[in-house]
Protein backbone atom coordinates (compact mmCIF):
# COMPACT_ATOMS: atom_id res chain seq x y z
CA UNK A 1 0.00 0.00 0.00
CA UNK A 2 2.96 2.31 0.81
CA UNK A 3 4.42 3.00 -2.55
CA UNK A 4 1.22 1.58 -4.81
CA UNK A 5 0.60 5.37 -6.10
CA UNK A 6 4.23 5.53 -6.91
CA UNK A 7 3.84 3.79 -10.00
CA UNK A 8 7.87 4.54 -11.39
CA UNK A 9 9.23 3.45 -8.85
CA UNK A 10 7.10 0.45 -8.15
CA UNK A 11 8.13 -0.64 -11.93
CA UNK A 12 11.68 -0.04 -10.87
CA UNK A 13 11.66 -2.51 -8.31
CA UNK A 14 9.66 -4.99 -10.46
CA UNK A 15 12.04 -4.51 -12.68
CA UNK A 16 15.23 -5.17 -10.86
CA UNK A 17 13.46 -8.35 -9.11
CA UNK A 18 13.07 -9.61 -12.15
CA UNK A 19 16.91 -9.42 -13.18
CA UNK A 20 17.78 -10.90 -9.51
CA UNK A 21 15.44 -13.32 -9.61
CA UNK A 22 16.95 -14.53 -13.57
CA UNK A 23 20.40 -14.91 -11.57
CA UNK A 24 21.82 -11.50 -11.49
CA UNK A 25 23.17 -10.42 -8.36
CA UNK A 26 21.34 -7.47 -6.97
CA UNK A 27 24.01 -4.02 -7.70
CA UNK A 28 24.48 -5.31 -10.92
CA UNK A 29 20.69 -5.60 -12.01
CA UNK A 30 20.83 -2.01 -10.33
CA UNK A 31 23.07 -0.59 -12.55
CA UNK A 32 21.15 -2.27 -15.93
CA UNK A 33 18.47 -0.67 -14.42
CA UNK A 34 19.72 2.79 -14.46
CA UNK A 35 22.03 2.29 -17.55
CA UNK A 36 18.37 1.30 -19.32
CA UNK A 37 16.52 4.29 -17.82
CA UNK A 38 19.33 6.27 -18.93
CA UNK A 39 18.57 5.04 -22.59
CA UNK A 40 15.24 5.09 -22.35
CA UNK A 41 14.86 9.01 -21.17
CA UNK A 42 16.30 11.27 -23.74
CA UNK A 43 13.94 8.73 -26.09
CA UNK A 44 10.76 10.22 -24.27
CA UNK A 45 11.96 13.83 -24.16
CA UNK A 46 12.37 13.85 -27.64
CA UNK A 47 8.91 12.40 -28.00
CA UNK A 48 7.44 15.12 -26.18
CA UNK A 49 8.83 17.76 -29.07
CA UNK A 50 5.57 16.23 -30.85
CA UNK A 51 2.71 17.57 -28.76
CA UNK A 52 4.99 20.78 -28.22
CA UNK A 53 4.59 21.48 -31.51
CA UNK A 54 1.37 21.26 -32.11
CA UNK A 55 0.16 22.78 -28.85
CA UNK A 56 2.67 25.71 -29.35
CA UNK A 57 0.90 26.37 -32.88
CA UNK A 58 -2.41 25.85 -31.40
CA UNK A 59 -1.71 28.59 -28.54
CA UNK A 60 -0.06 31.05 -31.09
CA UNK A 61 -2.86 30.86 -33.43
CA UNK A 62 -5.28 31.68 -30.76
CA UNK A 63 -3.46 34.64 -29.73
CA UNK A 64 -3.37 35.87 -33.17
CA UNK A 65 -6.91 35.28 -33.91
CA UNK A 66 -6.40 32.31 -36.03
CA UNK A 67 -7.43 28.97 -35.90
CA UNK A 68 -3.86 27.09 -36.29
CA UNK A 69 -3.67 23.33 -37.26
CA UNK A 70 -7.15 21.77 -37.86
CA UNK A 71 -7.32 20.02 -41.20
CA UNK A 72 -5.05 17.21 -40.77
CA UNK A 73 -6.81 14.57 -38.27
CA UNK A 74 -9.22 15.98 -35.07
CA UNK A 75 -8.09 19.42 -33.95
CA UNK A 76 -4.92 19.41 -36.00
CA UNK A 77 -3.24 17.07 -34.03
CA UNK A 78 -1.80 14.60 -36.91
CA UNK A 79 -0.28 17.29 -38.36
CA UNK A 80 3.02 17.21 -37.04
CA UNK A 81 2.80 13.73 -38.19
CA UNK A 82 2.20 14.93 -41.80
CA UNK A 83 5.05 17.94 -41.29
CA UNK A 84 7.91 14.82 -39.82
CA UNK A 85 6.95 12.88 -43.61
CA UNK A 86 7.59 15.54 -45.77
CA UNK A 87 10.69 16.45 -43.49
CA UNK A 88 11.91 12.99 -43.82
CA UNK A 89 11.45 12.74 -47.79
CA UNK A 90 13.45 16.15 -48.14
CA UNK A 91 16.43 16.73 -50.28
CA UNK A 92 19.55 17.23 -47.42
CA UNK A 93 21.84 19.99 -49.41
CA UNK A 94 24.69 20.82 -48.15
CA UNK A 95 26.15 24.55 -49.54
CA UNK A 96 29.22 24.73 -51.71
CA UNK A 97 31.89 25.58 -49.91
CA UNK A 98 30.59 24.89 -46.27
CA UNK A 99 32.21 23.04 -43.20
CA UNK A 100 30.77 19.43 -43.98
CA UNK A 101 31.55 18.07 -41.01
CA UNK A 102 30.59 21.14 -38.54
CA UNK A 103 27.23 21.67 -40.89
CA UNK A 104 25.99 18.08 -39.90
CA UNK A 105 26.95 18.18 -36.51
CA UNK A 106 25.31 21.33 -35.57
CA UNK A 107 21.77 20.23 -35.48
CA UNK A 108 22.54 17.17 -33.69
CA UNK A 109 24.16 19.17 -30.60
CA UNK A 110 21.65 21.40 -30.94
CA UNK A 111 19.13 18.92 -29.97
CA UNK A 112 21.50 16.49 -28.04
CA UNK A 113 22.60 19.94 -25.57
CA UNK A 114 18.49 19.89 -24.82
CA UNK A 115 17.88 16.29 -23.94
CA UNK A 116 21.09 16.39 -21.72
CA UNK A 117 18.97 19.08 -19.34
CA UNK A 118 16.35 15.91 -18.97
CA UNK A 119 18.95 13.58 -17.60
CA UNK A 120 18.99 15.38 -14.03
CA UNK A 121 15.25 16.46 -13.83
CA UNK A 122 13.14 15.24 -10.61
CA UNK A 123 9.81 13.97 -12.17
CA UNK A 124 8.78 13.08 -9.23
CA UNK A 125 10.29 12.13 -5.27
CA UNK A 126 11.73 8.56 -6.56
CA UNK A 127 11.75 9.22 -10.34
CA UNK A 128 14.95 10.97 -12.27
CA UNK A 129 16.88 9.62 -14.93
CA UNK A 130 20.20 10.79 -12.27
CA UNK A 131 20.35 12.28 -9.04
CA UNK A 132 23.87 14.27 -9.33
CA UNK A 133 24.82 15.79 -6.59
CA UNK A 134 26.01 18.84 -8.52
CA UNK A 135 22.86 19.16 -10.59
CA UNK A 136 22.85 23.07 -11.18
CA UNK A 137 26.54 23.07 -12.55
CA UNK A 138 25.31 20.03 -14.62
CA UNK A 139 22.61 22.20 -16.02
CA UNK A 140 25.25 25.46 -16.62
CA UNK A 141 27.39 22.86 -18.48
CA UNK A 142 25.12 21.56 -20.24
CA UNK A 143 22.83 23.87 -21.05
CA UNK A 144 25.64 26.15 -23.10
CA UNK A 145 25.60 23.14 -25.80
CA UNK A 146 23.10 24.49 -27.39
CA UNK A 147 24.87 28.11 -27.49
CA UNK A 148 27.81 26.09 -29.41
CA UNK A 149 25.75 24.39 -31.81
CA UNK A 150 23.90 27.94 -32.99
CA UNK A 151 27.86 29.08 -33.34
CA UNK A 152 29.16 26.65 -35.07
CA UNK A 153 25.96 26.24 -37.80
CA UNK A 154 26.34 30.01 -38.49
CA UNK A 155 30.08 29.64 -39.18
CA UNK A 156 29.95 26.66 -41.06
CA UNK A 157 27.41 27.51 -43.48
CA UNK A 158 29.44 29.75 -45.63
CA UNK A 159 26.85 32.18 -45.98
CA UNK A 160 27.67 35.87 -44.83
CA UNK A 161 24.02 36.07 -43.17
CA UNK A 162 24.70 32.92 -41.40
CA UNK A 163 27.97 34.26 -39.96
CA UNK A 164 26.02 37.61 -38.72
CA UNK A 165 23.61 35.29 -37.37
CA UNK A 166 26.69 33.88 -35.40
CA UNK A 167 28.11 37.25 -34.16
CA UNK A 168 24.51 37.68 -33.05
CA UNK A 169 24.39 34.41 -31.16
CA UNK A 170 28.02 35.54 -29.23
CA UNK A 171 26.68 38.61 -28.12
CA UNK A 172 23.13 37.50 -27.27
CA UNK A 173 23.41 33.85 -25.71
CA UNK A 174 26.30 34.13 -24.22
CA UNK A 175 25.53 37.84 -22.32
CA UNK A 176 22.27 36.35 -21.13
CA UNK A 177 24.31 32.88 -19.94
CA UNK A 178 25.29 35.64 -16.99
CA UNK A 179 22.05 36.52 -15.36
CA UNK A 180 21.23 32.78 -16.25
CA UNK A 181 23.54 31.37 -13.99
CA UNK A 182 23.59 34.56 -11.41
CA UNK A 183 19.81 33.16 -10.94
CA UNK A 184 20.50 29.77 -10.76
CA UNK A 185 22.65 29.95 -8.09
CA UNK A 186 19.63 31.59 -5.90
CA UNK A 187 17.89 28.56 -5.26
CA UNK A 188 21.61 26.97 -4.85
CA UNK A 189 22.10 29.54 -2.08
CA UNK A 190 18.64 29.08 -0.07
CA UNK A 191 18.33 25.53 -0.20
CA UNK A 192 22.43 24.63 0.74
CA UNK A 193 22.18 22.14 -2.23
CA UNK A 194 23.60 21.85 -4.90
CA UNK A 195 21.39 19.00 -6.31
CA UNK A 196 18.06 19.25 -8.05
CA UNK A 197 16.24 17.03 -5.67
CA UNK A 198 17.58 18.41 -2.75
CA UNK A 199 16.60 21.62 -4.40
CA UNK A 200 12.73 20.47 -4.35
CA UNK A 201 12.67 19.09 -1.06
CA UNK A 202 13.85 22.24 0.43
CA UNK A 203 11.01 24.02 -1.27
CA UNK A 204 8.07 21.91 0.40
CA UNK A 205 7.28 25.04 3.15
CA UNK A 206 7.51 28.25 0.97
CA UNK A 207 8.18 27.92 -3.16
CA UNK A 208 11.29 30.13 -3.93
CA UNK A 209 9.22 32.25 -6.25
CA UNK A 210 7.78 33.80 -3.14
CA UNK A 211 11.01 34.07 -0.91
CA UNK A 212 13.03 35.17 -4.40
CA UNK A 213 10.48 36.73 -6.59
CA UNK A 214 13.51 39.00 -8.91
CA UNK A 215 16.09 35.67 -8.65
CA UNK A 216 12.33 33.49 -10.64
CA UNK A 217 12.11 37.16 -13.03
CA UNK A 218 15.41 37.11 -13.79
CA UNK A 219 15.67 33.18 -14.85
CA UNK A 220 12.53 33.96 -16.94
CA UNK A 221 13.78 37.08 -18.40
CA UNK A 222 17.48 35.33 -19.11
CA UNK A 223 16.21 31.85 -20.21
CA UNK A 224 13.78 33.55 -23.11
CA UNK A 225 17.01 34.94 -24.77
CA UNK A 226 18.64 31.46 -24.26
CA UNK A 227 16.02 30.08 -26.00
CA UNK A 228 16.08 33.09 -28.62
CA UNK A 229 12.64 33.36 -28.52
CA UNK A 230 10.63 36.26 -30.15
CA UNK A 231 11.70 39.52 -28.07
CA UNK A 232 14.95 37.99 -28.38
CA UNK A 233 14.97 36.17 -31.96
CA UNK A 234 17.84 38.45 -33.35
CA UNK A 235 19.92 35.72 -34.10
CA UNK A 236 17.02 34.67 -37.20
CA UNK A 237 15.49 37.84 -37.25
CA UNK A 238 13.83 37.07 -40.51
CA UNK A 239 13.49 40.66 -41.81
CA UNK A 240 17.32 41.83 -41.53
CA UNK A 241 19.49 39.05 -41.93
CA UNK A 242 16.74 36.46 -43.77
CA UNK A 243 16.86 33.55 -41.53
CA UNK A 244 20.36 34.12 -39.72
CA UNK A 245 22.13 31.16 -38.76
CA UNK A 246 19.60 28.44 -40.39
CA UNK A 247 19.39 30.37 -43.69
CA UNK A 248 21.63 27.55 -45.53
CA UNK A 249 19.95 24.42 -43.48
CA UNK A 250 17.32 22.48 -45.31
CA UNK A 251 15.13 19.15 -44.50
CA UNK A 252 15.78 16.94 -41.70
CA UNK A 253 18.95 19.12 -40.04
CA UNK A 254 16.64 22.74 -40.19
CA UNK A 255 13.77 21.17 -38.73
CA UNK A 256 16.18 19.31 -35.38
CA UNK A 257 16.83 23.20 -34.87
CA UNK A 258 13.24 23.97 -34.22
CA UNK A 259 12.62 20.50 -32.61
CA UNK A 260 15.67 21.92 -29.91
CA UNK A 261 13.83 25.10 -29.84
CA UNK A 262 10.70 23.80 -28.96
CA UNK A 263 12.38 20.98 -26.71
CA UNK A 264 14.59 23.73 -25.02
CA UNK A 265 11.40 26.45 -24.41
CA UNK A 266 9.31 23.67 -22.32
CA UNK A 267 12.36 22.17 -20.62
CA UNK A 268 13.25 25.44 -19.43
CA UNK A 269 9.57 25.78 -18.35
CA UNK A 270 10.76 22.32 -16.25
CA UNK A 271 13.37 23.37 -15.01
CA UNK A 272 11.85 26.76 -13.92
CA UNK A 273 9.50 24.97 -12.34
CA UNK A 274 11.42 22.47 -10.62
CA UNK A 275 14.13 25.33 -9.03
CA UNK A 276 11.24 28.04 -8.55
CA UNK A 277 7.79 26.60 -8.47
CA UNK A 278 8.72 23.27 -6.13
CA UNK A 279 9.09 20.83 -8.48
CA UNK A 280 7.12 17.94 -8.07
CA UNK A 281 5.58 18.82 -4.40
CA UNK A 282 1.95 19.43 -4.00
CA UNK A 283 -1.19 18.15 -2.54
CA UNK A 284 -0.86 14.35 -1.98
CA UNK A 285 2.14 13.27 -3.27
CA UNK A 286 3.30 11.92 -0.40
CA UNK A 287 0.49 8.85 -0.40
CA UNK A 288 1.25 9.01 -4.44
CA UNK A 289 4.14 10.20 -5.31
CA UNK A 290 2.86 9.31 -9.02
CA UNK A 291 1.18 12.76 -9.12
CA UNK A 292 4.42 14.65 -8.65
CA UNK A 293 5.22 13.95 -12.40
CA UNK A 294 1.77 15.47 -13.22
CA UNK A 295 2.26 18.75 -10.92
CA UNK A 296 5.83 18.94 -12.48
CA UNK A 297 4.25 19.20 -15.81
CA UNK A 298 1.43 21.18 -15.39
CA UNK A 299 3.86 23.78 -13.59
CA UNK A 300 6.08 23.56 -16.73
CA UNK A 301 3.45 23.94 -19.11
CA UNK A 302 2.37 27.00 -17.11
CA UNK A 303 5.89 28.78 -17.65
CA UNK A 304 6.47 27.61 -21.64
CA UNK A 305 2.92 29.49 -21.90
CA UNK A 306 4.48 32.09 -20.46
CA UNK A 307 7.34 31.86 -23.26
CA UNK A 308 4.51 31.60 -25.86
CA UNK A 309 2.55 34.63 -24.71
CA UNK A 310 5.74 36.58 -24.47
CA UNK A 311 6.59 35.14 -28.02
CA UNK A 312 3.21 36.68 -29.41
CA UNK A 313 3.21 39.67 -27.95
CA UNK A 314 6.37 41.65 -27.98
CA UNK A 315 8.14 42.78 -31.17
CA UNK A 316 11.88 41.99 -31.50
CA UNK A 317 14.12 44.35 -30.30
CA UNK A 318 17.39 46.11 -31.21
CA UNK A 319 20.72 44.60 -30.98
CA UNK A 320 21.97 47.50 -28.55
CA UNK A 321 18.65 47.25 -26.81
CA UNK A 322 18.75 43.83 -26.37
CA UNK A 323 23.13 44.43 -24.74
CA UNK A 324 21.86 46.97 -22.91
CA UNK A 325 19.10 45.50 -21.07
CA UNK A 326 21.79 42.63 -20.14
CA UNK A 327 24.33 44.56 -19.03
CA UNK A 328 23.24 47.56 -17.60
CA UNK A 329 19.91 45.86 -15.87
CA UNK A 330 19.71 42.01 -15.15
CA UNK A 331 23.47 41.44 -14.38
CA UNK A 332 24.35 44.08 -11.89
CA UNK A 333 20.74 43.63 -10.34
CA UNK A 334 21.75 39.88 -10.08
CA UNK A 335 24.98 40.64 -8.48
CA UNK A 336 23.19 42.39 -5.81
CA UNK A 337 20.42 40.11 -5.23
CA UNK A 338 23.02 37.62 -4.54
CA UNK A 339 24.79 39.24 -1.42
CA UNK A 340 21.55 40.01 -0.15
CA UNK A 341 19.61 37.49 -0.14
CA UNK A 342 22.61 35.27 1.27
CA UNK A 343 23.06 37.87 4.38
CA UNK A 344 19.18 38.06 5.57
CA UNK A 345 19.20 34.02 5.13
CA UNK A 346 22.45 33.50 6.65
CA UNK A 347 21.25 36.03 9.56
CA UNK A 348 17.90 34.30 10.10
CA UNK A 349 18.96 30.90 9.55
CA UNK A 350 17.78 29.83 13.00
CA UNK A 351 14.55 31.06 12.85
CA UNK A 352 11.27 29.22 11.23
CA UNK A 353 11.00 28.58 7.18
CA UNK A 354 8.05 31.01 6.98
CA UNK A 355 10.06 33.92 8.84
CA UNK A 356 12.47 33.70 6.44
CA UNK A 357 10.85 33.94 3.46
CA UNK A 358 9.12 36.70 4.38
CA UNK A 359 12.13 38.62 5.44
CA UNK A 360 13.62 37.33 1.80
CA UNK A 361 10.67 38.21 0.13
CA UNK A 362 10.99 41.64 2.12
CA UNK A 363 14.48 42.07 1.02
CA UNK A 364 12.89 41.19 -2.69
CA UNK A 365 10.29 44.01 -2.58
CA UNK A 366 12.95 46.80 -1.50
CA UNK A 367 15.15 45.64 -4.12
CA UNK A 368 13.07 46.02 -6.62
CA UNK A 369 11.86 49.18 -5.31
CA UNK A 370 15.48 50.76 -5.67
CA UNK A 371 15.76 49.39 -9.09
CA UNK A 372 12.70 51.20 -9.93
CA UNK A 373 13.79 53.91 -8.35
CA UNK A 374 17.21 54.36 -10.10
CA UNK A 375 15.48 53.36 -13.57
CA UNK A 376 13.13 56.19 -13.20
CA UNK A 377 15.36 59.22 -12.22
CA UNK A 378 17.59 57.46 -14.88
CA UNK A 379 14.80 57.45 -17.65
CA UNK A 380 13.87 61.23 -16.30
CA UNK A 381 17.62 62.77 -17.08
CA UNK A 382 17.66 61.05 -20.49
CA UNK A 383 14.84 62.56 -21.35
CA UNK A 384 15.55 66.26 -20.08
CA UNK A 385 18.67 65.72 -22.18
CA UNK A 386 17.29 65.05 -25.04
CA UNK A 387 14.49 67.75 -24.80
CA UNK A 388 17.43 70.73 -23.91
CA UNK A 389 19.20 69.45 -26.92
CA UNK A 390 16.61 69.66 -28.85
CA UNK A 391 15.69 73.04 -27.90
CA UNK A 392 19.19 74.68 -28.03
CA UNK A 393 19.76 74.33 -31.80
CA UNK A 394 16.55 75.60 -32.62
CA UNK A 395 16.90 78.51 -30.28
CA UNK A 396 20.46 79.32 -31.89
CA UNK A 397 19.35 79.25 -35.65
CA UNK A 398 16.78 82.25 -34.73
CA UNK B 1 28.97 8.22 -7.78
CA UNK B 2 30.88 6.42 -10.46
CA UNK B 3 27.33 4.92 -10.83
CA UNK B 4 25.89 8.36 -11.61
CA UNK B 5 27.88 9.63 -14.08
CA UNK B 6 28.26 6.31 -15.96
CA UNK B 7 24.05 7.00 -16.60
CA UNK B 8 25.21 10.53 -17.69
CA UNK B 9 27.41 9.55 -19.73
CA UNK B 10 25.04 6.98 -21.31
CA UNK B 11 22.65 9.07 -21.45
CA UNK B 12 24.56 11.82 -23.82
CA UNK B 13 25.51 8.97 -25.81
CA UNK B 14 21.99 8.39 -26.47
CA UNK B 15 21.20 12.17 -26.49
CA UNK B 16 23.49 12.03 -29.95
CA UNK B 17 22.68 8.93 -31.44
CA UNK B 18 19.07 9.72 -31.98
CA UNK B 19 19.41 12.77 -33.68
CA UNK B 20 22.54 11.50 -35.67
CA UNK B 21 20.89 8.59 -36.49
CA UNK B 22 17.62 10.18 -37.41
CA UNK B 23 19.60 12.53 -39.69
CA UNK B 24 20.99 9.47 -41.48
CA UNK B 25 17.55 8.16 -41.66
CA UNK B 26 16.35 10.88 -43.51
CA UNK B 27 19.43 11.03 -46.18
CA UNK B 28 18.57 7.45 -47.08
CA UNK B 29 14.69 8.66 -47.42
CA UNK B 30 15.35 12.11 -49.26
CA UNK B 31 15.83 12.25 -53.01
CA UNK B 32 19.95 13.17 -54.38
CA UNK B 33 19.62 15.92 -57.51
CA UNK B 34 22.52 18.17 -56.70
CA UNK B 35 22.92 21.46 -58.96
CA UNK B 36 25.22 23.59 -58.74
CA UNK B 37 22.64 26.58 -58.39
CA UNK B 38 20.69 24.29 -55.90
CA UNK B 39 23.91 24.39 -54.02
CA UNK B 40 24.98 27.76 -54.39
CA UNK B 41 25.11 30.00 -51.48
CA UNK B 42 21.66 31.61 -50.63
CA UNK B 43 21.89 35.54 -49.95
CA UNK B 44 18.20 36.49 -51.62
CA UNK B 45 19.23 35.93 -55.26
CA UNK B 46 22.18 37.91 -55.51
CA UNK B 47 25.46 36.77 -56.39
CA UNK B 48 27.95 36.09 -53.24
CA UNK B 49 31.29 38.87 -53.82
CA UNK B 50 34.45 37.71 -51.67
CA UNK B 51 35.07 35.32 -48.66
CA UNK B 52 32.28 34.62 -46.21
CA UNK B 53 34.85 33.88 -43.65
CA UNK B 54 35.89 37.84 -42.86
CA UNK B 55 37.10 39.70 -40.26
CA UNK B 56 34.27 40.94 -38.01
CA UNK B 57 33.33 43.74 -35.81
CA UNK B 58 35.86 43.64 -32.48
CA UNK B 59 32.59 44.92 -30.09
CA UNK B 60 31.59 41.33 -30.04
CA UNK B 61 34.91 39.89 -28.65
CA UNK B 62 34.48 42.88 -25.47
CA UNK B 63 30.83 41.25 -24.66
CA UNK B 64 32.77 37.34 -25.51
CA UNK B 65 35.72 38.92 -22.71
CA UNK B 66 33.40 40.16 -20.09
CA UNK B 67 31.39 36.85 -20.31
CA UNK B 68 33.99 34.92 -19.32
CA UNK B 69 34.94 36.98 -16.42
CA UNK B 70 31.64 37.05 -14.82
CA UNK B 71 30.94 33.51 -15.61
CA UNK B 72 34.31 31.75 -14.32
CA UNK B 73 33.39 34.27 -10.96
CA UNK B 74 29.84 32.69 -10.63
CA UNK B 75 31.38 28.95 -11.09
CA UNK B 76 33.64 30.23 -8.04
CA UNK B 77 30.72 31.06 -6.03
CA UNK B 78 28.80 27.84 -6.32
CA UNK B 79 30.96 26.41 -3.97
CA UNK B 80 30.28 29.38 -1.71
CA UNK B 81 26.76 29.25 -1.82
CA UNK B 82 26.21 25.30 -1.31
CA UNK B 83 28.56 25.81 2.40
CA UNK B 84 28.07 29.53 3.35
CA UNK B 85 25.09 27.85 5.66
CA UNK B 86 27.73 25.95 7.52
CA UNK B 87 30.59 28.54 8.23
CA UNK B 88 30.77 31.64 10.23
CA UNK B 89 29.37 34.75 9.11
CA UNK B 90 32.86 35.96 7.68
CA UNK B 91 32.42 33.55 4.90
CA UNK B 92 29.03 34.95 4.34
CA UNK B 93 30.51 38.53 4.26
CA UNK B 94 33.73 37.93 2.33
CA UNK B 95 31.68 35.94 -0.36
CA UNK B 96 29.55 39.24 -0.40
CA UNK B 97 32.38 41.54 -0.54
CA UNK B 98 33.80 39.78 -3.45
CA UNK B 99 30.80 39.51 -5.41
CA UNK B 100 30.67 44.07 -4.70
CA UNK B 101 34.28 43.97 -5.87
CA UNK B 102 33.13 42.08 -9.26
CA UNK B 103 30.05 44.51 -9.51
CA UNK B 104 32.97 47.50 -8.90
CA UNK B 105 34.66 45.62 -12.23
CA UNK B 106 31.51 45.97 -14.51
CA UNK B 107 31.09 49.91 -13.13
CA UNK B 108 34.10 50.08 -14.51
CA UNK B 109 33.44 48.54 -17.86
CA UNK B 110 30.57 50.33 -18.08
CA UNK B 111 32.04 54.10 -17.58
CA UNK B 112 34.99 52.94 -20.36
CA UNK B 113 32.64 52.78 -22.77
CA UNK B 114 32.79 48.52 -23.18
CA UNK B 115 29.19 48.19 -22.74
CA UNK B 116 28.15 50.88 -25.63
CA UNK B 117 26.68 49.46 -28.77
CA UNK B 118 28.14 51.62 -31.65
Amino acid sequence: MVNLGDFFYSLGIWLQGLLVRAGMSESAAHSLFSALVAAVLPLLALMTAIPLIWLERKWIARLQDRMGPNRVGPFGLLQVFADMIKIFTKEDITPRGADRVVFALAPVLAVAGVLGLWAVIPFAANAFGVDLNVGVLYLVAVGTLSTLAIMLAGWSANNKYALLGAFRTVAQMISYEVPLVLSLLVPVLLSGSLGLNGIVSAQREVWFVFSAPLAALLFLLASQAEVSRAPFDLLEAESEIVAGFNIEYSGMKFGFFFVGEFLHSFTMGLLGATLFLGGWTGPGVDSYPALGALYLILKGTSIYFIFVWARATFPRIRIDQMLNFNWKLLTPLGLFLIPTLALVNRALSESSPWLRSAALLGANILLAIAVLLILGLRGRAARMRAASAAHVPAASTR
Amino acid sequence: MENAWAAIGIFMIVAIALPAAALVMARLLGPKKPSPIKQDTYECGVETVGESWVQFKAQYYVYALAFVVFDVEVVFLYPWARAYGQLPLFATLEGALFILILAVGLLYAWRKGALEWQ
